[in-house]
């Protein structure tokens, strides 16, 4: 069995986000990660790999600095990264993202699987993995929170996540899934691993070696999006609610609280 | 020359800082206060192989370098120095001599489950008599038919009655040495269930109060002839060399109790207010968190060198890095105590809170300028290598 895992480079938006004076992000001054649901999409097929003995390749689109989370991937466990670097290719938006990444995924050949996150922290559009699957053909479930491989059969059943319930759908493989941070908890690399992964040889496709691409669907002329202007969300905090408790155990809260911030 | 890591060592760190952050740190205080060994970290770290960082693949290990080993050591000391203590003393002191000395039967035996943390290590050379005077050992080992016959007690052994496999220092006999009778002295190893293989008494300690420290008795203890480590007689090389290794273990835990004390002392001087202003603001903290900074940074260089000084070495009986060791360990130790101490003054009253981590570290640190060799014993070591 073989998955195909894509993953994004992001900025860590943990410690607030940063811009630059025009607006766009200031992607230099933010710590580069792993975005979180390609990360517990990763885990999801290391899983299934740990089971069946698939083939893990991880591929993602960027510039070469996203080598680092391939590397990353393959000291969790995957067996193979693949780079779609060029600079014709960048300003992409989803559209010129997923037409370039269906077009990396049939350079690679045959798959059982593709599974992506179901969205990155620095976009938030959860576009690109259902776009994908639209290119290349192939039925999608998005927002899984638990995936089951039957490899006999071969389909795959998934919970798909709504607000207060989920829809468990079953699908003919090849398909994509998109997967949830909530889908479970990512694994550590191992010293061993990494050792591995830093010597591993990344796969490097430029525009011209996906040939199936049309220059109407990548780069920045190939992107029918166009981001007026960026800002942050002020976001309010979600506050901690303490249900049911009388007024003397919420006043000692209320002290716990001020004494770790060190106001009294 | 260049300071900057590689991108292997790079990486390794960041996995060792998540890990700590997230898997040990949690743990450090409830450890500390129950008194309690975390067995639960250490299968942590033994599922992602951080139990076996140095071995070699062929035998179960991750076939990484000493630096990487340290880096995880300072990541993990940075937030509890019990965990750290117990990863060093498994490691350095007791995979690290099998490594050395061991018969390819015995490391295949030993090794591929203590690196893959299935078995703990453990070391055992002081005795009650037996300190700094490594040579007054009492514990006997004699040869009856086809077995060894222990008889003593050793003190303050790190990872006792968790560990599995215990390297045992003991008295084979006396040799003669420009006329003098001296001790014979050899090394064994011992596994834990071996009958007349007993524990006493399990210390109360100041610091590091999680990591198990007992007391290991041997009452006509019979181990197969063949767990003799290394040579008959050639024990007290083997402890010496062994200590070499531990000091960098040792000289990291104090690194990293140094830099997680300085860490929270920097975030916290900056939270507390004093005057209508942080005192982060004031010059007396700024020059002294200046000072701190370049202690721990100066024990870093010290402890990074010593560490890639070992890995030239390799597993080799050769002892080529004792003085980097145990400069590594003098500073660093002694670093340890001042910073940590220092920042428990900037945290103020709080820092005299047992809830505030940066109490236990400077409890924690305390043990680094003694154990493992002394402050004193470092300096004799450094010092006789300059006046030889």
């Amino acid at each position: 069995m073989k998955i195909i895992v894509c993953i994004k480079q992001v900025p860590d938006t943990a410690g607030g986000v940063k811009f630059k004076p025009d607006g766009t992000l200031d992607r230099a001054a933010m710590l580069a990660i792993m975005n979180p649901d390609d990360k517990a999409g990763l885990e999801a097929a290391l899983r299934i790999k740990d089971e069946t003995g698939a083939e893990v390749t991880v591929l993602t689109m960027g510039l070469p600095k996203a080598t680092d989370v391939l590397r990353e991937a393959i000291a969790m466990g995957a067996d193979k990264g693949v780079l779609l670097t060029d600079r014709r290719l960048g300003g992409a938006d989803t559209w010129a993202t997923s037409s370039t990444i269906a077009a990396g995924i049939r350079k690679l050949g045959d798959y059982d699987l593709i599974i992506t996150g179901r969205q990155a922290i620095d976009g938030d559009t959860a576009q690109v993995g259902p776009q994908i699957a639209e290119h290349l053909g192939i039925p999608v479930i998005s927002y899984a929170q638990a995936i089951k491989v039957n490899e006999a059969e071969k389909t795959v059943e998934v919970e798909r996540q709504f607000d207060d319930r989920y829809h468990v759908l079953k699908a003919k493989m090849p398909c994509l899934i998109t997967a949830l941070s909530e889908l479970n908890t990512p694994r550590y690399m191992t010293p061993a691993g990494i050792w591995d992964a830093v010597d591993a040889e990344i796969t490097t496709y430029n525009r011209d070696d996906l040939t199936t691409l049309k220059d109407e669907d990548c780069g920045l002329a190939g992107s029918p999006t166009k981001i007026a202007k960026a800002s942050d969300k002020v976001r309010k905090g979600a506050g901690t609610l303490f249900k049911d408790i009388d007024a003397d155990a919420g006043a000692a809260v209320i002290c716990e609280e001020l004494a770790k911030k060190h106001y009294i | 020359m260049d300071f900057t890591l590689d991108k292997k060592h790079e990486m390794a760190r960041s996995l060792f800082r998540d890990f700590a952050q997230n898997e040990v740190k949690p743990l450090a205080q409830e450890i500390d206060e129950e008194e309690r060994f975390p067995r639960e970290t250490i299968e942590k770290m033994a599922k992602y192989g951080l139990m076996g960082i140095t071995v070699p693949r062929e035998y179960g290990g991750q076939g990484c370098d000493e630096l990487t080993y340290v880096l995880c050591m300072e990541e993990i000391a940075k937030v509890c120095g019990t965990t750290a203590v117990a990863l060093s003393a498994h490691t350095s002191l007791c995979i690290d001599p099998i490594m050395t000395f061991g018969t390819e039967a015995q490391k295949q035996k030993y090794i591929p489950k203590l690196a893959k943390g299935e078995w703990l290590g453990a070391f055992g050379l002081t005795e009650p008599g037996a300190g700094t005077d490594a040579q007054g050992q009492q514990t006997k080992a004699v040869l009856d038919g086809d077995e060894w016959v222990l008889n003593g007690s050793k003190c303050f052994i790190t990872n006792g009655k968790e560990a599995d496999v215990y390297i045992i220092i003991a008295v084979t006999g006396t040799v003669e040495k420009r006329g003098r009778k001296q001790k014979e002295i050899s090394a064994f190893i011992v596994e834990k269930g071996t009958p007349g293989f007993t524990f006493g008494t399990k210390e109360k300690k100041m610091g590091i109060r999680g990591s198990a420290t007992y007391e290991l008795i041997f009452q006509d203890c019979r181990i197969p002839k063949d767990n003799i480590l290394g040579a008959k007689g050639k024990g007290f090389g083997i402890a010496m060399h062994t200590l070499d290794g531990g000091r960098i273990g040792i000289a990291t835990q104090a690194l990293g109790l140094a830099e997680g004390a300085l860490d929270l002392t920097v975030a916290y001087t900056k939270e507390r207010k004093q005057f209508g202003r942080s005192i982060a603001q004031f010059q007396n903290t700024q020059f002294q968190l200046a000072n701190l900074k370049t202690e721990c940074d100066a024990a870093q260089l010290l402890v990074y060198k010593a560490a890639c000084a070992k890995d030239a070495a390799g597993f080799s009986p050769a002892s080529t890095y004792s003085v980097e060791a145990a400069e590594a360990k003098l500073f660093a130790a002694e670093t340890a105590m001042d910073v940590t101490t220092k920042c428990v003054q900037l945290h103020g009253g709080y820092g005299y809170i047992r809830e505030y981590d940066v109490e236990r570290m400077m409890r924690d640190a305390k043990i680094t300028e003694i154990y493992e060799g002394t402050a004193e014993v470092m300096r004799m070591v450094i010092s006789a290598n300059l006046l030889k």
